[in-house]
């Protein structure tokens, strides 16, 4: 196991090198640079501003250096935002997003598999098919629909909730984590459903219910290990989607994370904001995928990777 | 069993969204209107012109959508409207403006202005401290001014310093900063030479890059100078919080010289891009001022949330411009008069941007004060008429409806863009048969293509005065000017702003300023669409505030007042919120000696 673990980050550094020049490249293909404006800056102050942030050097300088300051872990400063370093933006949005990511993926998991566990058992029910009915409704509309009109009914008409802004409270956090966890509680809840039928089919359960155990025991001791494997496999997938909606989300909800930084910042053309995004969005997804695949062997003793 | 409640939720939540989706489909009108507004009560003035005690609120903190977060808080480097409307409240340069935009005494008390308008002596305020207590000098100001214009510091509005003697030699690195026409004759004294008598100066000295900074935390922080703890700053509030991206929280500065008029005591700026999410901010009671309002709505806000709505003149103008170095707009004139002239700009406001903007023949906006607008002879014609004429220019431009101009209109990314440039191109195609292509670009694409002057025909443009003198848009269309993407090219024009830079007696200047107009009009470099309004959403018990051009609302005039419902007795009159008890609108009619 140890050696695996590894591989697959030894394995993950030529992938970041490769999502680092890629995008480093990309960026700056991108007609306009971080200081255009619609006010045009004179070109001796521009001039002034590009050799300040090293501009005026061949890209493959700037490419190197940039590498060796990644190096150093070491993102550079905002183009953009002037009085903040990409580090210091980083680090005061991540723990927003992960706090609004990581709440929305445990409401996700646990409501998505309760409900399709349930429509499971109820299988052919008008229960099962109005919950995978609203599932499919969840599915459907994209979020930037669903948070609109969770703001307009629970914020604007009710007055319960705030409209938006942030902080670690329940109520800034309830609306946004409904609107981030609402689509994948739906395709949780759908994977859950299909795998707990196909495993509430199989012999073993057969054989479970023929000793004589209670139905209870029978579900949660049986038959929902094993039918949760595939939406184990489909949380890397989610906390992706996790990621990009949330670049939705916090806008609608002018909620301060990491998402909103990497939208304005490609806008902005500010090019280390974008970059230290994408690094830090691929460690993340890399960690991720390690973390499920390491889940996996834990829940399905026949998945050794030795 | 115990997911129950929580089936209960979901299904809530579902039937919930299934209905409102069913009802948002209808038309706007639809929707009740169910926005119960605070009623404010009557505002009562003291002898002083100040607020009565008895009508004020007892919370007065106020919290301002402001569309985008500041690139930077150091006000040499900034720019953009929203960090303009923090750093208003955070400092205060030479002087300042009242409510309703007229230039006032700020951090100087009085000022003289030379009978040749080149030398301008300003005293500052005894009293004047920054918000450590320090004492604010004259050498702060030159220290700050020389900051501005050196190539160093790369200001974005450097060039706004240019009528002070020296700055042009400095900014481009010829001179040393130290050999700028500002000086501190003693402690409390400024004088500022000029190179050429500039009648907006006074105006200039209310603008970001003259407001003073604080030289031992710029020594002692860097460039993180600006950060909450560090800022250093002269104005009525200073820095209290600072979370990117979240919120700027700005609390009142005590060592500010007229604090014992400064009625709300802390100010919240959020910011908020998307439009609809500041509107439903604003609807939810989380904000009572914003910055904008969604594009599409005004029939709704008109008709629902009228008591909030504010919508007054901008100065600024929005316009498409030709590409004057290409085919088909070089060397025909014809052609450029004649899409001029087929365009119907009442339609345009009335129908597509919908908000009160002002339909407009000029560049600048009419009503500029002390600047008669050469409106050109076709404003007053019908627009049958105009059209009778623009298809006449079209065809002795040796177009027809055989052979139809095909023309190239850009705009950026914006639902309003769009729509105004879709209708524009209807309108060419009805009246001249001619065929538009539309190409939307994202905004730094588009500034970019604008610039190279390679690509693009006819383009969207807009421009918001950055000090209130007809001179800040005419320079624009300078022959070397950064932002020339028309690519106008006209020595005459280029002689006469050289001339307006230098006369002296403000009826010639004024006389040129028209000149140079008529000029630009005449050549057809730009159409002219609609004066800029501005458009907000404002609680109704926030008072204080005035409409005017500038769009300057410092958060220091206004104030909250109590609402009819409330019948809790007056704000009790022993904290510091108390107005009025003071020698109020000392800051107002202080001697000013104006030149000539």
């Amino acid at each position: 196991m140890l050696n695996y673990s590894l591989k697959r980050l030894a394995s993950a550094i030529p992938t970041l090198l490769l999502l680092i020049t890629v995008a480093f490249f990309l960026i700056r293909i991108a007609p306009g640079g971080p200081f255009d404006a619609e006010k045009a800056l004179p070109e001796d102050i521009k001039a002034n501003l590009e050799a300040k942030y090293q501009l005026d050097q061949p890209l493959i300088i700037q490419y190197v250096r940039y590498l060796w300051q990644i190096v150093q872990l070491d993102l550079g400063p905002s183009f953009h935002y002037r009085d903040w370093t990409v580090n210091e933006l980083i680090a005061q949005g991540a723990p927003v997003s992960f706090t609004l990511g990581a709440l929305a993926l445990v409401l996700a998991f646990t409501l998505g598999t309760a409900l399709g566990a349930w429509a499971a058992l109820k299988q052919n029910s008008v229960a099962d098919y109005s919950t995978m009915s609203v599932a499919m409704i969840g599915i459907s509309i994209p979020n930037f629909v669903v948070a609109p009109l969770l703001v307009l009914v629970f914020a604007v008409t009710l007055g319960w909730l705030p409209a938006g802004g942030w902080s670690y409270s329940f109520s800034h956090l309830l609306l946004p984590t409904i609107a981030l966890a609402l689509p994948m509680v739906a395709y949780i809840a759908r994977i859950t459903r299909g795998s707990m039928i196909e495993v509430l089919h199989s012999g073993f359960i057969r054989t479970a219910r023929a000793k004589g155990l209670p139905e209870r025991e029978v579900i949660v001791q049986h038959a929902l290990k094993p039918a949760l494997l595939p939406v184990i496999s489909y949380m890397g997938p989610a906390a992706a989607g996790i990621l990009t909606g949330s670049v939705v989300i916090e806008r609608i909800f002018t909620i301060p994370g990491i998402g909103s930084h990497f939208v304005q910042g490609a806008l902005n053309r500010d090019y280390t904001l974008v970059m230290g995004v994408v690094i830090f969005y691929g460690v993340l997804i890399i960690v991720m995928n390690f973390l499920v695949d390491l889940l996996y062997a834990w829940l399905d003793p026949r998945i050794r990777y030795d | 069993m115990s997911l129950r409640p929580k089936l209960n939720a979901v299904w809530l939540t579902g039937l919930c969204l299934i209905l409102t989706a069913c009802r948002s489909g209808e038309p706007d009108t639809s929707v009740p209107s169910e926005i119960q507004l605070a009623r404010p009560v009557d505002v009562i003035l003291t002898d002083q012109g100040r607020p009565a005690p008895s009508i004020l609120a007892e919370q007065q903190v106020l919290h301002r959508g402001n569309s985008e977060e500041p690139q930077t808080l150091d006000p040499h480097l900034a720019s953009g409207v929203p960090t303009a409307n923090i750093l208003r409240d955070l400092f205060e340069g030479l002087t300042t403006t009242r409510p309703d935009g007229e230039i006032v005494p700020g951090a100087a008390g009085r000022w003289n202005v030379s009978r040749d308008g080149i030398t301008y002596t300003f005293y500052l305020r005894p009293e004047g401290r920054w918000s450590n207590g320090e004492p604010l000098t004259a050498g702060d100001f030159v220290f700050s001014f020389r900051r501005a214009v050196s190539p160093a510091t790369a200001a974005a509005y450097g060039r706004m310093l240019v009528p002070i003697l020296n700055a042009p030699a400095i900014l481009s690195g010829q001179l040393p900063p130290d050999q700028l026409g500002v000086e501190a004759l003693n402690e409390l004294t400024v004088q500022i030479t000029l190179s050429d008598p500039t009648p907006y100066f006074l105006g200039l000295l209310t603008h970001a890059t003259t407001y003073p900074v604080y030289r031992p935390a710029i020594e002692a922080h860097g460039d993180s100078h600006v950060r909450p703890g560090n800022l250093v700053s002269n104005g009525a509030y200073r820095l209290r919080d600072w979370l990117p991206r979240s919120q700027i929280v700005l609390e009142r500065n005590p060592h500010f010289h007229s604090d014992d008029q400064t009625i709300i005591n802390e100010v919240f700026y959020y910011p908020i891009e998307d439009e609809n999410t500041e509107f439903q901010r604003f609807r939810s009671n989380g904000l009572h001022w914003t910055h904008e309002v969604p594009s599409n709505q005004f029939r709704w806000l008109e008709s629902n949330l009228s008591d909030a709505l504010l919508i007054s003149p901008w100065f600024g103008t929005y316009f498409f411009s030709f590409n004057l170095t290409r085919a088909p707009f070089i060397d025909n004139l014809e052609l450029r008069q004649a899409l001029n002239l087929a365009v119907d700009r009442s339609i345009l406001t009335e129908k597509v941007s919908q908000f009160g903007e002002i339909p407009t023949f000029t560049l600048i906006p009419p009503g500029t004060p002390d600047y008669p607008s050469p409106i050109p002879e076709a404003a007053d014609w019908t627009q049958a008429e105009r059209q009778q004429r623009a298809l006449e220019l079209y065809q002795a431009a040796g177009y027809s409806l055989e052979q139809p101009l095909e023309v190239e209109l850009r705009y950026n990314t914006s639902e309003n863009h769009r729509k105004l440039a879709v209708s524009v191109a209807a309108m060419w195609k009805q009246v001249l048969g001619v065929r538009t292509r539309l190409v939307n670009e994202e905004f730094r694409v588009f500034l970019q293509n604008r610039a190279l002057r390679r690509n693009t025909e006819v383009f969207r443009a807009g421009w918001i005065g950055d000090y209130q003198d007809p001179f800040t848009f005419l320079e624009l269309f300078h022959s070397e000017h950064g932002r020339n993407d028309a690519g106008y090219n006209n020595p005459r024009y280029d002689r006469i702003l050289n001339q307006i830079s230098t006369e002296r007696i403000p009826a010639r200047r004024r006389n040129l300023m028209v000149e140079a107009e008529r000029m630009l009009l005449a050549d057809q470099v730009v159409l002219p669409i609609y004066v800029y309004v501005t458009k907000r959403l404002i609680d109704p018990t926030l008072k204080g505030w005035q409409p005017n051009i500038m769009d300057f609302h410092p958060s220091r005039y206004l104030f909250f007042v109590r609402t009819q419902s409330d019948t809790s007795s007056p704000v009790p009159g022993a904290d510091s919120d108390q107005p009025g008890a003071d020698s109020a609108g000392a800051e107002i009619g202080q001697e000013t000696v104006n030149p000539s």
